[in-house]
């Protein structure tokens, strides 16, 4: 799950980092006690949408004006304009589709004299199976590119989680980030924080780009983005409340009601398939027989009927969708679940578009028979193969 | 030979009363009669749970006690979620030998815990969010469909369920059957990756054949790759067939599996295909040719 920087910055500050004062800005009324709140002398308005490149990306709405989803307000009068041109507006940047994203919330926030920009961020290191540092003295700018062509400028510090952070690991990382005086104090306090937040609130990525060093010496969050692991936030109901679902795709909002895993797509060919690696080898090999796929739909282990025709039902909303494909191969998944489920999907729906079902594993007679009774118009198939050609001539052929 | 587990393999289940360890307990005793001895539910401890067949199978409060009374040398873990890593580490301080967590959606810093505590003992976990261990005509641990399996040659090791169970579908009707499969699961951290499994089928004599299943996400695949081409440098590479699933996987989204993203510049398809091809392995195009890539590969 994904949250707002300015709700990323209060869950960090509520830990001791160091952030600015901000002030968020829902409505537009509520943009001049927002700049009011804030001393100056320099503002910054800083679109919130669960995308990065926000500062390079570009406004659609001509009344917002040329300049990026990122600005700097030199009084208060010019901070309040930009909010008003900004707020409602759709961004688009590198990380959007060409339609951008609507800008419904801001965050305003104390401008600070950056004397550097560092890059400093956490992840789960799947190699070493511990909460791993990631730093760079090369802040605001695409680690991955960083990665690429300057390797040798990327420390990664993953972190005994029998200890967590040591004076040594906070130590290493100042020396990587090449802090020293006032920052290295704030940094030796920094790291221990960061963790600490990481851990506790069951983040599953937290990346401050840039942290900077400011013209006082001081350490300061500048930019903050947060994801946390979707299968821990049973404990954490403070950060559930922290969703936006206007960030999200309805149909993906509506798959995880159901506990599905459900992914939108470009293609024709909707897909409920049970288990991740074969939903995702469903989408390859449509994809090698010339289609592509409209979703990835993992309907999981422990599916009932009532949740297989929901699946369904999400899959048929996508008005792209020309044919369906059901892979289901039972090994936790009973077969004759998944027919029931599709045949009361079917007839609750009455699906216009062809539908191929491939059914294998444990139950899959009983599966079949409750097919083949149904009087339904259902293609079967008898191998994955088999399957994706008859899907995909099913839709070339429509 | 076979790995992993085998026809002595005793097992108890942690979660039995549930419905999906019950109702997976019952297929593993109608398959080949797997060993399954006792159960564990900490307030229903010195009752019994009745098996289809009317078998009966005590539970005990805790893991250790189970070990103690029955001699069990593995676990399967099929509890919920939020106590599955509790489960995990009970098992972990009843040194029972090999511990099989099929349960999804544990927390990824639950499993950190866990694996700093396993990696302190003489216990090896597999999973969790994994489809278990098969060894045809002789155990079954976990959730895979026993009817598909044939006794034969070939090793299956793959991160995917369903995946795994196409994998022993496909080798079946080939002919060629397997030894073991094994699924190490989806997520980003677990018990066991690709390298030990392949180094045990490697070294068993039954095994003449390896099928390995990635997807996206991580660099576990090319850490196995690198490891084939060493050992096959010393000698030792048995025929080897591939798959990677998410060609088609957009950048930055999970894909279901919590270890299935694609992030950071790292755990694309195309570099863990090349990686594996680089070592021998010949990978797959497409999900539904496993087994007629292995027999293409055995007619050299």
């Amino acid at each position: 799950m994904n949250i707002h920087e300015y709700q990323a910055k209060a869950v960090l500050k509520s830990f001791g980092a160091p952030v600015a004062d901000g002030v968020p800005v829902l409505s537009a009324d509520d943009i001049e006690a927002a700049v009011n709140a804030l001393p100056g002398p320099l503002w910054v308005v800083k679109s919130q949408i669960h995308a990065g490149g926000r500062g390079k990306g570009k406004f659609i709405e001509a009344a917002a004006g040329e300049k990026g989803g990122v600005r700097l307000g030199f009084s208060k009068d010019e901070a309040i304009a930009h909010a008003k041109a900004m707020l409602g507006n759709h961004l688009v940047t590198a990380q959007t589709s060409a339609e951008g994203k609507q800008v419904n919330r801001l965050y305003i926030e104390d401008g600070a004299d950056i004397d550097r920009e560092l890059y400093l961020s956490m992840v789960v290191d799947r190699a070493s199976g511990a909460p791993a540092f990631v730093a760079s003295t090369e802040g605001g700018m695409d680690i991955e590119e960083v990665a690429h062509s300057t390797p040798e400028k990327i420390l990664n510090l993953a972190v005994d989680p029998t200890t967590g952070v040591t004076n040594a690991d906070a130590a290493k990382l100042c020396d990587a980030l090449k802090l020293d005086g006032k920052a290295r104090e704030d940094g030796m306090k920094l790291f221990p924080i960061l963790y600490k937040a990481f851990t506790e609130k069951d983040m599953s990525m937290l990346e401050i780009n840039p942290l900077i060093v400011m013209d006082s010496g001081d350490l300061r969050v500048l930019d903050a983005k947060v994801s946390f692991d979707g299968n821990a936030l049973f404990r954490h109901p403070d950060i559930v409340e922290l969703r936006d679902t206007t960030e999200e795709d309805e149909k993906e909002i509506e798959a995880s009601e159901w506990d599905l895993a459900y992914i939108a797509l470009d293609g024709t060919i909707g897909c409920m398939v049970n288990g991740a690696g074969l939903a995702m080898a469903t989408m390859d090999i449509i994809k090698l027989y010339g289609e592509e796929p409209a979703n990835f739909c993992d309907v999981g282990g422990g599916a009932n009927a009532e949740k297989v025709a929901a699946a369904f039902k999400i899959i048929m909303k996508d008005p792209n969708v020309k044919g369906i494909l059901v892979n289901i191969f039972g090994g936790i998944m009973k077969c004759d679940v998944i027919a029931e489920g599709v045949i009361q999907a079917v007839k609750e729906t009455n699906l216009a578009v062809p539908l191929v079902v491939r059914l294998e594993g444990t139950n899959v007679e009983k599966g079949k028979e409750i097919i083949s009774n149904s009087g339904l118009n259902v293609i079967p198939a008898d191998d994955l193969d088999d399957a994706a050609q008859k899907i995909v001539n099913a839709v070339k052929g429509a | 030979m076979s790995i992993l587990i085998d026809k002595n393999t005793k097992v108890i289940v942690q979660g039995l009363t549930g419905n999906t360890g019950s109702f997976h307990t019952n297929q593993a005793l109608e398959y080949y009669g797997t060993q399954m001895v006792a159960g564990t539910h900490p307030k229903k401890a010195g009752t019994n749970w009745t098996a289809d067949s009317g078998k009966e199978l005590p539970i005990y409060a805790n893991a250790s006690e189970a070990k103690e009374a029955t001699g069990a040398n593995a676990s399967v873990v099929y509890v919920p979620p939020a106590g599955a890593a509790a489960a995990i580490e009970e098992a972990i301080d009843a040194e029972i030998p090999l511990i099989i967590c099929i349960t999804e959606g544990v927390p990824v810093l639950d499993m950190v815990r866990v694996k700093a505590k396993l990696d302190k003992s003489n216990s090896r976990l597999i999973g969790p969010n994994c489809p278990g261990v098969l060894t045809p005509e002789q155990c079954k641990i976990g959730i895979m469909p026993g009817k598909i399996f044939k006794k034969g040659s070939v090793g299956v090791v793959s991160r995917s369920g369903t995946l795994t169970y196409e994998a022993v579908y496909q080798t079946t009707v080939e002919g060629l059957g397997q030894t073991t499969a094994v699924g190490i699961g989806g997520d980003p951290v677990k018990g066991t990756e690709f390298i030990d499994m392949l180094e045990m089928f490697l070294a068993d004599d039954e095994t003449e054949q390896i099928i390995m299943i990635g997807e996206i996400g991580g660099t576990a695949e090319e850490a196995a790759a690198q490891f084939i081409k060493d050992e096959a440098k010393k000698g030792r590479s048995k025929p080897m067939v591939g798959f990677i699933a998410g060609r088609t996987a957009p950048k930055g989204r999970t894909m279901g599996h919590a270890g299935a993203i694609v992030s950071g510049g790292e755990g694309d398809a195309e570099s863990k295909i090349a990686a594996m091809e680089e070592a021998g392995i010949r990978v797959s195009p497409s999900p539904a040719r496993l087994g007629t890539t292995m027999v293409e590969v055995l007619k050299g």
